[in-house]
């Protein structure tokens, strides 16, 4: 029995279809990244699977309960983190984590325990009875996480955890979802952030306009797409078209130009002396070469290869959201 | 369903007593008054608040009295105060439940709303603890009201027993309108539009009524809606137990239409909560 079984889910919102047949399956201990852009069905998959929408079609197991005969049982087993901070502004970090307990209907004491182990751990010790308002992005972020864990889930979704934070802020937000998942805490995670599924999830599903596209583990989906990438920096742009036949014999696909003209993309071959090689044939070129560099492909190359589409790279903070002390 | 719950305690054990879902009416209460106590915690800690929520009525009794005291006489009534003062509390409480909507749009566009809704608790909670909350809080004002409507001359001209009947009636009006707001302010956007929404009705609603005035003078097309308006049946109820007037069938038809709006729109209330969305 998988943590969480999701299979054929579907979910359409008037004429858009939001969800066209999912499956997705989320092993005990393990955390699943669910990787797409804005739009591709992420937030209704997490919807879904958290009994806060009902699907068109498809069966939905968590913790081995049936999401849409027993929502109450699921509820029960489930701790979930949306892409709003959903705290309650006008209490204390504290009453914010015992109110969830009392909701998980724990006895106030231990309630009160827990919330106290959980403020030490993600470290709002000293911020633990001040109002929940005046508190950072990166604060309530943690928070937020911590009332998720108060009730020790089965399965943890986090629906963009860092979405809206400040570089920093998500630096610490990887590394405590790291630390979580050392705990061996069941995740589902959500990211539109190639590099945030790299680093943090044991496996990607990529998933684009309501299907998924693509499965496995980071090398895994690398590997599909074969093949390494060398990129070439030359000194001078108008050697571009030498330097472009001097690649060639050694290109596996198509040479991507930089809009600069400087900078020279190729799938190659894997294996040695592919870059001797290529050097070698710029300079009997006559072309100057500033840099070479072989890389293994990213995931963004991977979400191009499978969508056609480019996707954020960066995961830039919405700094309007960001609230420093 | 027994197959279901074989395969899942053995599976996890160690943890059936930690998920365990609690049913039953107990809980539906207890999980409500938590809710109820999310709000009410607040409370003393918004002092400003808590002032504007007293002045407000403070205001209304010294206003209304004062400006209109002296030049408002009504048949039947030795003084316009004994007249006017149970039409005042009556609309302040009423007033008060535009909280109610105003709250629930708060939760909603905050996206604590999901969080509430994958919790295990009833899901009802969330509104009825809400209205809960807001009767406290009337309960509050409601209290300040007459302490300075006893201090500027108002008399419990009835037993205290009636005084006592015609409260918990205007209460309990207050709280099935909590209930319409509730239902205002879970379909509406935004919390701005719920705050308008709640409000705007409220004004027809309280003033084409006996509150203020006798709907004896009202032009006839609008004394035969006057009269109907349940705000009228339910002042005239409470005015005529402060007074130790006879009541009639008043007191009957407020219950009956306070128990009414709180069935229809209780049910319609946690329907669409169930249904609500994070804005």
């Amino acid at each position: 029995m998988h943590a969480v079984e999701a299979t054929a889910l579907k979910k359409s919102f008037g004429p858009t279809d939001a969800l066209r047949g999912v499956d997705l399956v989320v092993p005990e201990g393990s955390v699943v990244g669910l990787l797409g852009p804005n739009g591709a069905g992420k937030t209704t998959v997490v919807r879904v699977l958290t009994t806060l929408l009902q699907p068109d079609g498809g069966t939905a197991f968590v913790d081995g309960i049936d999401v849409l005969a027993e929502p109450a049982k699921v509820r029960a087993r489930i701790g979930l983190t949306g892409q709003y901070a959903a705290v309650e502004e006008r209490l204390t970090g504290r009453e914010n984590l015992v109110l969830i307990g009392r909701h998980f209907h724990m006895p106030v004491p231990e309630a009160r325990r827990r919330a106290a182990e959980l403020l030490e751990r993600f470290d709002l010790v000293d911020a633990a009875d001040r109002i929940a308002k005046g508190y950072s992005g990166g604060m309530r972020r943690r928070l937020d996480i911590a009332m998720s864990l108060i009730a020790r889930p089965s399965v943890l979704f986090l629906d963009e955890p860092t979405t809206g934070l400040d570089p920093r802020s998500r630096l610490a937000m990887w590394d405590l979802i790291e630390e979580l998942e050392h705990d061996g805490t069941t995740t589902l995670l959500t990211t539109q952030y190639l590099e945030e599924a790299d680093r943090l999830a044991d496996t990607i599903v990529v998933i684009d306009a309501g299907v998924v596209i693509a499965e496995g583990t980071a090398d895994e989906l690398k590997d599909r797409i074969g093949g390494d990438r060398i990129r070439v920096s030359i000194a001078r742009a108008e050697n571009v078209e030498k330097a472009t036949t001097a690649l060639s014999p050694l290109a596996t696909g198509p040479i991507d130009i930089s809009p600069s003209r400087v900078t020279l993309t190729a799938p190659i071959r894997t294996g040695g002396g592919v870059v001797p090689g290529a050097i070698r044939a710029l300079d009997e070129n006559g072309v100057d070469v500033v840099d070479v560099e072989v890389r293994r492909p990213t995931l963004d190359d991977v979400f191009l290869a499978l969508t056609g589409k480019v996707t954020d790279t960066d995961p830039t903070p919405n700094l309007q959201e960001v609230r420093e002390q | 369903m027994s197959t279901t719950t074989t395969t899942v305690s053995a599976a996890t054990s160690s943890t059936s007593t930690r998920h365990a879902v609690p049913t039953g009416p107990v809980w539906i209460v207890r999980d409500a008054w938590t809710e109820a106590l999310r709000h009410l915690r607040i409370i003393p800690r918004n002092i400003e608040l808590l002032i504007f929520a007293t002045v407000q009525p403070i205001m209304f009794v010294v206003l209304f009295v004062y400006v209109f005291g002296g030049s408002i006489e009504v048949p039947g009534f030795d003084s316009y105060n004994q007249y006017l003062l149970p039409g005042i509390f009556a609309q302040s409480v009423v007033f008060g439940s535009a909280f109610t909507g105003v709250g629930l749009a708060e939760d909603l566009q905050k996206g604590l709303i999901d969080r509430l809704r994958s919790l295990p608790m009833a899901q009802s909670a969330v509104v009825v603890g809400r209205t809960i909350s807001d009767l406290c809080r009337n309960m509050l004002t409601f209290s300040v009201m007459l302490v300075v409507a006893l201090a500027i001359g108002f008399r419990f001209e009835g037993t205290m027993l009636e005084a006592g009947a015609a409260t918990l009636l205007l209460l309990l009006f207050s709280y099935a309108l909590s209930w319409v707001q509730a239902l205002m302010g879970l379909s509406v956007k935004s919390v701005e539009a719920a705050n308008s929404a709640g409000f705007i009705w409220m004004f027809p609603l309280t003033f084409v009524s006996s509150a203020f005035v006798d709907p004896a003078t009202m032009p006839d097309w609008l004394e035969p809606i006057a009269d109907a308006n349940p705000f009228t049946v339910v002042t005239n109820a409470a005015r005529s137990l402060y007074n130790g007037l006879p009541v009639g069938n008043d007191v009957w038809l407020s219950l009956a239409w306070s128990v009414g709006i709180i069935a229809v729109f209780s049910t319609l209330s946690i329907r669409k909560f169930k249904r609500a969305t994070a804005a």
